[in-house]
């Protein structure tokens, strides 16, 4: 790319057209569906305390806030929708920006567009249902649908059982299976099972076909209700086409002593890990306690969905432009 | 030496990896939605040449290495070393087999290669791209013969051997692309 060619935008007028029509199928969709289309604020006083996230900061300062209110950019709208579920307001569905500290590349640019929507009454397999129907709604052509639990996934693949296996074997696993380069990696038990996921198991998932990663291990819930005991698995799910990741889902947490575990639980592992602890949203916290209705969400990355539909394999000719650009 | 966050890496970043220096050819970010971040890089080893693949966990940190590329002029070869001069500090180094390896052959006196230093001694020596060497030894029973079919082998004053052109005689002095080994044409008598 020349410097001279910089202002133009970095998806094809073809492709905005396409994206175009997309938004315009995903609302008339929920707007059949009876589900309300929402907005909720871009910027926050609380943050996303996963470790694996980081979030933009940035600061308002002027009336009533003299000092300097720091506020975070979202890396979702999960909490404030949480919070709207909480104050009844049925099923409901955001189309929005989103933002994530330190995500570029192929498949990654730091602001991207997040189609998140919750379900009241749904558990995580109903909501995989409406997932895979929207989908081949917005495709050119019928996807099949499978459904694969995260540990026949590693056993099919590697052999493994990610709920029960060690450090040491899944270590092994990756080494026997020819993954270049990792001798020196040390990583815990999660992030072990993230590489072999990623590395070896994502890019056989969803070819010519739509497939949902269900029951993820407990100790990778999120904000997903963790159920059963041998193994406990949470009832979490991914959907991938063409190797990619798509969406993710939760039957949702509705226990606000548990969700506060967990905030802090991921601020311990912050701590340890070098980075920031982030302020955990109190508000999404008393709301749980006035009640979350029993739900399901999911959210689904539309440059993603994108791209699988279109066979492009750089996320920046999806998007108007792209970080080079912005 | 500096090091490099993953953050850092692109192509071309030199760095040390199991004692040996290197240089990223590509780098690949890969991160699922939740969880561990991983830099999956494919790196040269400068020294052997091999390429290899190695996983990161974004964010770590790697050592640099102190590696530059320099034009320097081919001074003579003692049996055991090759030396070279930086034409502007009239600096001389001394290159190895295992660094001159192949280029040994295209390596002629006063001409100026590409030599890779790292910590300052040589570890990689490109020859110029065209050289231009005298013939010492091929047929000459075939003059005449213009049919020119498949040429015929021709030793160089370097000791290269490459296919000629039948009309090319002994003490002719030919132009060879070291990138192929291949003739390009007769060279002018300087």
């Amino acid at each position: 790319m020349s410097q001279l060619d910089q202002w133009r935008p970095s998806a094809s007028l073809g492709m905005m057209r396409r994206r175009a029509r997309l938004l315009r199928e995903i609302r008339e969709f929920f707007w059949r569906a009876g589900v309300l289309e929402v907005e909720t604020p871009v910027c926050s006083r609380f943050a996303a305390t996963d470790p694996a996230i980081d979030s933009f900061k940035t600061r308002y300062t002027g009336p009533q806030a003299a000092q300097g209110l720091p506020l975070y950019l979202q890396t979702s709208p999960e909490f404030p929708m949480k919070r709207l579920l909480c104050a009844d307001s049925g099923p409901i569905y955001q189309i929005c920006k989103v933002f994530r500290e330190g995500e570029l590349g192929d498949r990654h640019n730091p602001e991207f567009t997040l189609l998140e929507w919750y379900r009241p009454g749904f558990d995580h397999h109903k909501l995989m249902q409406e997932v895979a129907e929207l989908v081949n709604l917005l495709s050119d052509e019928v996807l099949p649908v499978e459904r694969l639990s995260y540990a026949e996934a590693f056993q099919q693949n590697l052999k493994v059982d990610p709920h029960n296996a060690t450090i040491e074997q899944l270590r092994a696993a990756a080494i026997d299976h020819g993954l270049p380069g990792i001798e020196d990696l040390v990583l815990d038990r999660d992030g072990w099972l993230n590489l072999l996921l990623s590395h070896l198991i994502e890019p056989g998932l969803g070819q010519q076909k739509m497939t949902f990663l269900y029951d993820y291990p407990a100790s990778q819930a999120a904000l997903a209700r963790v159920s059963g005991d041998s193994p406990a698995v949470a009832e979490r799910f991914e959907l991938y086409i063409s190797g990619v990741e798509i969406a993710n889902g939760f039957h949702e947490l509705d226990d606000s002593a548990e969700q506060q575990r967990r905030f802090e639980k991921d601020n311990n592992q912050r701590f340890e890990a070098g980075r920031p602890a982030v302020p955990m949203d109190e508000w999404l916290l008393q709301a749980l306690e006035q009640g979350l209705p029993a739900c399901a969400g999911v959210a689904l990355g539309v440059d993603r969905l994108m791209m699988v539909l279109t066979g492009s394999d750089n996320i920046r000719d999806v998007i108007s432009f792209d970080l080079d650009r912005a | 030496m500096a090091s490099y966050s993953t953050n850092e890496f692109k192509g071309g970043l030199k760095i040390m990896l199991d004692g040996d220096p290197c240089s990223i050819i590509e780098n690949e970010f890969v991160k699922p939605g939740k969880g561990q971040a991983f830099n999956r890089v494919k790196i040269r080893n400068l020294k052997t040449g091999r390429v290899l693949e190695k996983t990161f966990k974004s964010g770590e940190s790697v050592e640099g290495a102190d590696v530059h590329e320099t034009d320097m002029q081919y001074l003579y070869n003692d049996g055991e070393f090759w030396y070279f001069m930086d034409p502007e500090s009239f600096e001389q180094v001394s290159a190895d087999s295992a660094a001159v390896s192949e280029s040994s052959k295209w390596l002629k006196e006063q001409d100026l290669c590409m030599v890779t230093l790292w910590n300052g001694t040589p570890i990689i020596v490109e020859p110029p791209k065209f050289v231009v060497l005298s013939v010492s030894d091929t047929d000459p029973g075939l003059k005449g013969d213009t049919s020119g079919s498949g040429g015929k082998p021709a030793t160089l004053e370097t000791g290269a051997v490459v296919r000629v052109p039948l009309f090319v005689q002994i003490g002719e002095s030919i132009k060879v692309d070291t990138r192929t080994g291949e003739y390009v044409s007769r060279a002018k008598d300087e």
